[in-house]
């Protein structure tokens, strides 16, 4: 661990004004921001670790658990709203057997539901990793997921 | 300066440094405010103590704002009013409305700005959001955290930030969930924080509230029993029990600060556990006695030994007056000047060095000082965790813009504060400051001017250093020379500069050799004399620089006067009227030999736990058991007491009065605040009464004040000294007469040797006397943890301070966890050529490769079975900080 943060952190000089870009760079590395991790940038960064806590929890970009293989977003944005995100999020949440802002236990899923994401006119939307999936209802749902679920199987 | 300002029409004159709110609060106009507090730099988040200043209408923030010439104030009107209205129901929407369950009621700041401001009820429901409550931070020891209370003025946070360079808490998260967090908003016990208090007394509502709190009915002013620091306390008593300690505000010590022991360690005191009578042992068992067959029993014994047969071990724990009385007894009664106490473990090697160098072994400065050096170098003291309260003005020198060095093999706290941080090996300090002060020669950094008028034996001092040449000093002590040089570098040209140290310098057999070191250091820079300037050795226990100066030392009498000097002899002969001995009685580590060897058959024992506190504690116990005669006289029935024939109870510093000096040579009142528990009695009257029993004179002391007016009779440094003059803030000594004001600062025109001049001592480096080999690989050193103190007779009774850390833990680096196996959390088995002892391994970078630490407050493992005896050749103290152990996993 202590080595491959070295490696993260080997552009910064070590001044406390770098915390956010040092937080957001460790977030790319890994995933999310590891307590270790971020003990680890308090000290190399001279501040104090309440401090990095603080700061991390401030924004909404940073996250303190590690994310599965595939991003759910649900948009919660008004037009999906609308359209009835909330139906989908209860779909995801049964297919894939997690709750919004949960990883699944064999690190698979993480599922979160997130304001607008740019796609109103594909209302309601979710986004797994890069690709976005819109005009959802149950049916469709159902199909992304058995489709994921088989790729999962062909890749082991 | 002072400035003309006008508040709400009445006329003021203000010094200029204040604020409005500050200048209105001074002179009794109240503006409602939540989130300013004296102690603390303004923040302005609460935004309540909005004013409109020089008739202009705009409400401005109070808090933020300096006086300035002509200034007019409008403290309240209609427009006001509402905005702080507005505010004001803002923060009651979050809070719960609670106040007859909550501790902090009718002592609440909201309470108090809400009954002036007012709020509108109804508006509050209608924007009260039903979240659900969020569980009660529970698990520090000593206090609570209750986020529903919490109105997120930021005061904790300030406090722990500004005050305590702890920082422990910080805002969290945002908008509406904001909460005053720890790092991954763990529980307060898991996080950094020191349990110090300080956040929780400044807390305005009750969201930060101490466990148990009781409200006391009266309260004392006194000092705290604990470190050498001497902080003013206030104990707060309710019927016969002790039920709060705060800081003393008055004090020129602490200013109100404490850390956690002083604030939160009182349980003791009235323990169940607490001795209540005389305890005599028959056929191997204690029984319990009245005083005066007790007395009888150990006068009639006393009376049998000759004066070289009878020792005393003497407290630091106890007053001067005590210290006094004591070693009055021993040489007068007894004829012995076998008395010593626990100084020898600790500050003997600064007595004796110091002595010879500069004089005086006592810090030259005050510890105010301290926070306006414009460098400071630590070296042996891990001051954060020892001396707390210095710790802080440490961090406060540092918030002022000094360079702090710190020298010590340990990753300690400080070093986070540290511009360099000189990471020797154990026992090599001689090498190290002799590296640095060639340094300085060679660059010519020294003070010429004074080295030639005020010192002498530079030259041959300078001789001496040849040999330390960097390579030579890098490769004894394994710090880079350029470290080296960037030291010498801050502390020669960083004036006035100010060297503090403690057990890590004085614990080695080359203890003395060590003290002289940082003597030449200072002596070669001119740092010393001056304020903020000078060579400050950190005295351990409460009162362990009176109990050096009251004369429980085997050479001197009270005012280090020599007991071999026939003046000294022929002045207290007279004074006491009886024949006194003048050959330099034996040490305490000699007194012990002697035990062994049958050489001193009888010995009084006075608030000393000898069987955790000295090396080799297995030697230790066997040497007592050859005792004849053995009279223990202490609060508790410690570890070493249960060995005696005879233990006696005594008060506790609760339960009496009299003074303690501290570190600083402030001579401070200690005050009576309960009547002592039991039968127990001041240690001065019990050994007055044995005295009285054995039909001496000069023991008809009434109380603790005719005895200090005795010793400021006797002992040239307290001459001037009273309990009337020191009845609201103590004196630092020398006070030569009854108007002199005291000695902040030593040595400023004169040194007081034979020459009035310092001198230089030409050094050698020594190894310590036992290195690591095959079979016992690892150095161990000891150390002090802040949540307990010294062999835990008091804090290991206070349950919250168990809680805080509970069992002995030899930290173990890494690398070396690696290579013996052992995890964090394990059970291992720690031995030495002395014997061995159990605890629990903690893996930490704190500890360098090689080196192992463990404290010694746990009578479970008595750490000081492993250490060496072996001595200093001048001090007489022992290696504490060195010796050779291997680890196995238990
Ligand atoms: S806990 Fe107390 S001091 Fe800290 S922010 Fe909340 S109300 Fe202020
Ligand atoms: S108790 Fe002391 S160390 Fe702990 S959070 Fe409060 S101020 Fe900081
Ligand atoms: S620093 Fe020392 S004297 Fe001050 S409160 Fe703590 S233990 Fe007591
Ligand atoms: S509201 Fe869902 S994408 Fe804009
Ligand atoms: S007291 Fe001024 S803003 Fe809080």
């Amino acid at each position: 661990m202590e080595k491959e943060l070295n490696k993260i952190l080997s552009s910064f000089q070590g001044k406390s004004n770098e915390l956010i870009p040092a937080l957001q760079q460790i977030q790319e590395e890994l995933g999310y921001l590891p307590g270790d991790a971020m003990l680890y940038a308090a000290e190399f960064l001279n501040v104090p670790e309440s401090t990095v806590f603080g700061v991390a929890s401030f924004y909404a970009q940073f996250r303190f658990t590690p994310v599965g293989k595939n991003m759910i977003m649900v948009c919660k944005g008004t037009a999906c709203h609308v359209k009835g995100a909330e139906k989908v999020l209860d779909e995801i949440s049964r297919q894939v057997g997690i709750e919004d802002g949960e990883t699944s236990a064999d690190m698979q899923y993480t599922l979160e539901s997130v304001a607008c994401i740019g796609c109103c006119a594909l209302a309601p939307c979710i986004t797994i990793n890069s690709e976005v999936h819109g005009r959802l209802n149950a049916k469709s749902i159902e199909k992304i997921f058995k489709r994921k679920k088989a790729e999962e199987k062909t890749n082991e | 300066m002072k400035v003309n300002i006008t508040i709400d029409g009445i006329k003021l004159k203000v010094d200029d440094s204040l604020t409005v709110l500050e200048a209105a609060l001074e002179n009794n106009v109240y503006i409602p405010n939540l989130c300013h507090h004296k102690d603390l730099i303004p923040s302005g988040s609460c935004r309540l103590c909005l004013v409109e200043i020089n008739n202009r209408k705009v409400q401005v923030i109070a808090c933020k704002i300096k006086v300035e010439e002509g200034m007019t104030v409008i403290t309240d009107n209609p427009e006001i009013n509402f905005i702080r209205q507005m505010t004001l129901e803002l923060l009651h929407v979050n809070h719960t409305q609670d106040c007859t369950n909550c501790m902090k009621n009718t002592n609440c700041q909201l309470q108090e700005v809400t009954s002036y401001i007012g709020t509108n009820e109804t508006r509050i429901e209608q924007m009260r959001k039903n979240r659900p409550l969020i569980p009660v931070d529970t698990s520090n020891p000593f206090f609570n955290l209750d986020h529903n209370k919490c109105i997120l003025c930021g005061i904790c946070i300030r406090t722990c930030n500004e005050i305590q360079g702890v920082d422990a808490l910080q805002y969290g998260y945002s908008g509406f969930d904001t909460l005053v967090c720890t790092f991954l908003n763990k529980p307060i016990k898991e996080s950094v924080c020191e349990s110090c208090g300080e956040c929780v007394v400044r807390c305005p509502v009750g969201a930060l509230i101490p466990k148990n709190m009781q409200r006391p009915s009266r309260t004392v002013k006194t000092i705290c029993p604990y470190c050498g620091v001497g902080c003013g306390i206030n104990l707060g008593v309710r019927g016969e029990k002790i039920v709060s300690i705060e800081g003393d505000y008055e004090s020129p010590v602490n200013k109100g600060r404490l850390c956690v022991k002083g604030r939160f360690g009182y349980e003791w005191i009235n323990h169940d556990e607490r001795l209540k009578t005389p305890l005599i042992k028959k056929a191997g068992k204690f029984v319990e006695s009245g005083w005066d067959e007790a007395l009888e029993l150990i006068a009639k014994n006393f009376s049998k030994y000759k004066s070289h047969e009878f020792a005393t071990f003497s407290s630091a724990r106890c007053t001067n007056e005590e210290n006094y009385v004591i070693q009055k007894f021993t040489r007068a009664v007894m004829g012995s000047n076998h008395i010593d106490h626990c100084a020898r473990l600790c500050h003997a090697p600064s007595v004796a060095g110091l002595a010879q160098s500069i004089g005086s072994g006592a810090m030259t400065n005050s510890i105010k000082e301290i926070s306006d050096a414009a460098s400071i170098f630590a070296i042996g003291s891990n001051t954060t965790e020892s001396h707390p309260i210095i710790g802080l003005k440490v961090k406060e020198a540092k918030w002022n813009g000094a360079k702090i060095i710190v020298a010590n093999p340990r990753k300690i706290d400080l070093c986070k504060f540290a511009d360099i941080w000189l990471q020797h090996k154990t026992g090599t300090d001689v090498a190290l400051l002799m590296g640095i002060c060639r340094v300085i020669v060679d660059k010519n950094l020294i003070d010429e001017s004074f080295i030639e008028k005020r010192s002498e034996n530079f030259d041959a001092f300078k001789r001496s250093l040849k040999e330390f040449g960097l390579d030579y000093v890098e490769k004894i002590t394994g710090v880079p020379a350029k470290q080296i040089e960037a030291a010498a570098e801050i502390y020669a040209s960083n004036s006035p500069a100010s060297i503090l140290y403690a057990m890590g310098i004085t614990q080695h057999t080359h203890g003395t050799d060590n003290v002289l070191a940082i003597s030449n250091l200072a002596l070669l820079t001119g740092n010393i004399g001056k304020l903020s300037s000078g060579v400050n050795p950190l005295r351990g226990q409460n009162n362990v620089q009176g109990a050096c100066d009251m004369g429980a030392l085997p050479v001197v009498y009270p005012g280090y006067q020599k007991v071999a000097d026939p003046k000294a002899k022929q002045k207290f002969e007279k004074a006491w009227n009886c024949k006194l001995s003048d050959t330099p009685g034996l040490t305490l580590t000699e007194i012990v030999n002697s035990a062994y060897n049958k050489k001193i058959k009888a010995l009084y024992l006075i608030g000393e736990n000898s069987l955790l506190s000295e090396p080799d504690a297995n030697h230790v116990r066997k040497s007592l058991q050859k005792l004849d005669f053995f009279v223990a006289q202490d609060i508790f029935l410690s570890e070493t007491a249960r060995l005696a024939d005879v233990v006696l109870p005594a008060a506790s510093f609760a339960e009496k009065d009299g003074t303690f000096t501290n570190t600083e040579r402030r001579v401070q009142r200690i005050r009576k605040a309960i009547n002592p528990v039991g039968n127990s009695q001041p240690d001065w009257w019990i050994t007055c009464q044995i005295a009285k029993k054995m039909n001496r004179k000069g023991f008809d002391f009434k109380n603790s004040e005719e005895i200090f007016n005795e010793v400021a009779l006797l002992t040239p440094s307290y001459k001037g000294i009273s309990y009337k003059r020191i009845e609201k803030e103590g004196l630092q000594w020398p006070v030569n007469d009854e108007k002199h004001k005291g000695t902040p600062v030593l040595h400023k025109d004169v040194f007081p040797t034979a020459s009035s001049k310092a001198k230089f001592f030409p050094l050698k480096y020594r190894p310590p006397a036992e290195l690591p080999d095959k079979q016992y690989p690892l150095i161990l050193t000891t150390e002090r943890s802040l949540y307990h103190y010294h062999t835990g007779t008091m804090t290991r009774r206070v349950d919250g301070l168990n809680q805080l850390n509970e069992r002995e833990l030899v930290e173990i680096n890494p690398v070396d966890a690696k290579t013996i196996g052992v995890n964090d959390g394990d059970k291992v088995c720690v031995t030495s050529r002395r014997g061995n002892v159990d605890a629990v391994a903690k893996i930490t970078n704190k500890s360098p490769a090689g080196t192992v630490a463990m404290s010694f407050h746990f009578f479970e493992s008595p750490t000081n079975v492993l250490t060496n005896p072996a001595l200093d050749p001048v001090a007489k103290i022992p290696e504490l900080k060195v010796c050779a152990v291997m680890i196995e996993k238990g």
